[in-house]
């Protein structure tokens, strides 16, 4: 029991990461209409910033503190990626609009080898650091309901609380602010949105700064558990199920179908694998999501697809 | 001036429906097939013919299978990959476990292994639609990747994981220069060309593009779905296939799981697009497209010069190359066959348009 509890935990904390990465997915998708498979490549942009600055930082200023190289790190990787959103917008979204979903995915593929390359180009390709202080040591809970009680990693945990708080801080953005009522106006409806006065291009710009900071949020957390590098972008392959599980329009399907795959993940490695013969982590997702899709075609949560003669 | 239809009058409905129906399309065909079968294989270095040429029609060949599948039927497939893998290895087991088999045989045994599991991977697609079902694609190419890796039968026991042919064989005639290699892939190339387009512009072609524009009132006017969709699925995967067998046979000789991984698909899928969706003559250029630029992009710091580290031109070359496809995607989004044909246009009326 408590070794299921285990599993459990552990599928959740990375079910989470999951969600994160599946999150910057969703709220492009639903502003912009793009699915976008540059996502794992931001995530490795972001990371990659943030570790070469907060580095570099000390260096250059001749400062010793790690709270304020981190800080400054963080604002130095987040303006990065609002510039890489206003790029985006400005060289490729701009003139693609009103093309068929394949080509804008096909673009992002596109954007995602620039990015690739211009990251690894611009801060290095070694393996780096992040070191945001989170404590490493395991811990002991609820030994007092099983035998030798639980272990848990500390680090999950505080990774845990800070994607949630990301989270409710996105909901509260796009439920509370102006900006936010504009973005949900987009994603209802681009042309009735720009009919009323909203201008997408801005729109657009900020959804996927948004999305570059939600990326950002993701890479640090991945990075400070297993370093910074090139494989950190192919944690994108593992959200793609993630959110179609989900649902391609929401976010609360984006967070659960996290959780779910990410368990299922585990579980189904553990329980299922010896069986089949291991490594089955990489397409149970898959063909997890693809079960689901056969009984909802548009996910758990997603928008019911209406066919239209 | 040379290239106008006009005194070319067609008396019967065989003239009519002809493959070429232009007497200039024919003479560009027939002089092209000339240049291919006669004059590249005296000109050209064997260095050419493994680097480029090979690679080339074999990729054209999987890119005319995707463009069915995509071009044609617009379901969106991002399994491409684990196709060709199914194609190859099926061909390898072929091969290895029956004695004398022919290539061409074993060839064509991969094609229809790939078609069985096109089909089975098909049937979402009739719940599942659009972007949804590409990324339930990729189902098919990551459970195929792990098939190959741990299932030790699939690649004869072999400890490293990896697959080798020994020698291309058939009927006692050995195909062992990259010339004969070559001629081997053109034959299949020509082909399957043939058949695809002649399928595409059949009454099946027009049910899938029916299909593609509106499947609900494509149901309405008759046409079945399931029908539809899976025939476009098992024709696509079974030239895929064959591609996949013919890239392992002919081009790698030995290969591994990887050589079919998700980036194989990615790469045919960029293949059609740029080369233009729904057009087979796209799939060529497609292809031509994606097998030189990287070699061009290799090239070019060569030629200028330019002291580069191998890890910062490996960097450059991914930014251009993505760059560059972002850029194609924007001037053209329908593809290079999109120019050929607007070219065709005008040299219709070329010197004197009005």
């Amino acid at each position: 029991m408590g070794f299921f509890l285990e599993t459990l935990f552990g599928g959740l904390m990375v079910g989470m990461l999951y969600a994160l990465v599946a999150l910057g997915f969703v709220l492009i998708f639903k502003a912009s209409g793009v699915f976008n498979f540059a996502q794992g490549a931001m995530v490795l942009f972001a990371a990659l910033a943030m570790a070469r600055f907060s580095e570099w930082f000390p260096q250059w200023f001749h400062f010793e503190s790690k709270l304020l190289a981190n800080v400054l790190g963080f604002v130095a990787a987040a303006l990065c990626m609002v510039a890489v959103a206003w790029a985006v917008e400005r060289f490729a979204l701009r003139r693609l609009v009103n093309q068929e979903g394949i080509t804008l995915l096909m673009a992002t593929l596109g954007i995602a080898n620039v990015l690739d390359g211009g990251g690894q180009l611009i801060f290095g390709s070694a393996t780096y650091k992040i070191d945001i202080g989170m404590p490493k040591d395991p811990m002991l809970v609820l030994e007092n309901v099983f035998e030798g009680g639980l272990l848990l990693n500390k680090e999950d945990l505080y990774a845990a609380v800070a994607a949630a708080a990301l989270v409710a801080l996105l909901t509260l953005f796009f439920q509370k602010t102006r900006t936010g009522r504009a973005l949900r106006a987009v994603a209802d409806d681009h042309q009735a949105a720009q009919s009323i006065g909203i201008p997408l291009g801005r729109i657009w710009v900020i959804v996927w700064s948004v999305g570059g900071l939600v990326a950002l949020v993701a890479g640090i957390i991945w990075g400070s558990k297993l370093g910074v590098q090139y494989s950190i972008s192919l944690v994108a392959l593992k959200a793609f199920p993630v959110v179609i599980l989900g649902g391609l329009t929401s976010v609360p399907g984006a967070i659960l179908g996290g959780l779910i795959i990410g368990v299922g993940e585990k579980l189904s490695e553990i329980y299922l694998g010896p069986y089949v013969g291991g490594g089955i982590e990489n397409w149970f997702a898959y063909v997890l999501a693809l079960a689901v899709l056969l009984i909802r075609p548009q996910g758990l949560f997603g928008d019911k697809i209406i066919d239209r003669v | 001036m040379f290239y106008r239809e006009n005194g070319q009058f067609k008396s019967s409905y065989r003239a009519d429906l002809a493959l070429f129906p232009i007497a200039q399309d024919r003479w560009a065909m027939l002089a092209l097939m000339a240049i291919c079968f006669v004059a590249v294989p005296m000109l050209v270095s064997d260095y050419a013919f493994r680097a480029v040429l090979i690679p080339f029609l074999i990729l054209s060949l999987a890119a005319i299978g995707l463009n069915i599948l995509v071009g044609y039927c617009g379901q969106i497939s991002l399994g491409t990959g684990a196709f060709m893998a199914v194609g190859a290895y099926a061909a390898y087991n072929l091969q290895v476990r029956i004695d004398g088999m022919p290539l061409v045989l074993s060839i064509l045994g991969g094609g229809v292994a790939a078609m069985a599991l096109g089909v089975v991977f098909g049937i979402p697609s009739l719940r599942i639609r659009g972007l949804y079902l590409a990324v339930a694609t990729l189902a098919a190419q990551f459970f195929i990747d792990w098939f190959t890796n741990r299932v030790k039968w699939v690649t004869n026991d072999s400890p490293s994981g990896s697959v080798g042919v020994r020698s291309l064989e058939m009927l006692g005639y050995e195909f062992s220069t990259p010339v004969q290699k070559y001629l081997l892939c053109l034959c299949f190339v020509v082909v399957f060309g043939m058949l695809a387009k002649n399928l595409v512009r059949g009454a099946i072609g027009r049910e899938w593009m029916a299909m593609r524009d509106m499947d609900v009132a494509a149901a309405v006017i008759g046409i079945r779905p399931v029908y539809a969709k899976l025939t476009a699925f098992a024709v696509s995967s079974f030239i895929v296939g064959v591609a996949g067998a013919l890239w392992g046979f002919v081009h790698l000789g030995a290969w591994e799981p990887a050589a079919f991984g998700i980036e194989k698909s990615f790469q045919l899928l960029f293949m059609i697009i740029i080369g233009g969706l729904g057009s087979i003559a796209g799939c060529f250029f497609g292809a031509a497209f994606i097998v030189l630029l990287p070699l061009l992009l290799n090239y070019v710091p060569h030629w200028l010069g330019l002291p580069i580290s191998t890890a910062t031109a490996s960097h450059l070359e991914h930014m251009i190359f993505g760059a560059l496809i972002v850029f194609f995607l924007i001037v053209e989004p329908h593809g290079l066959a999109r120019l050929w044909s607007t070219a065709r246009q005008k040299l219709r009326l070329w010197p004197f348009p009005h």
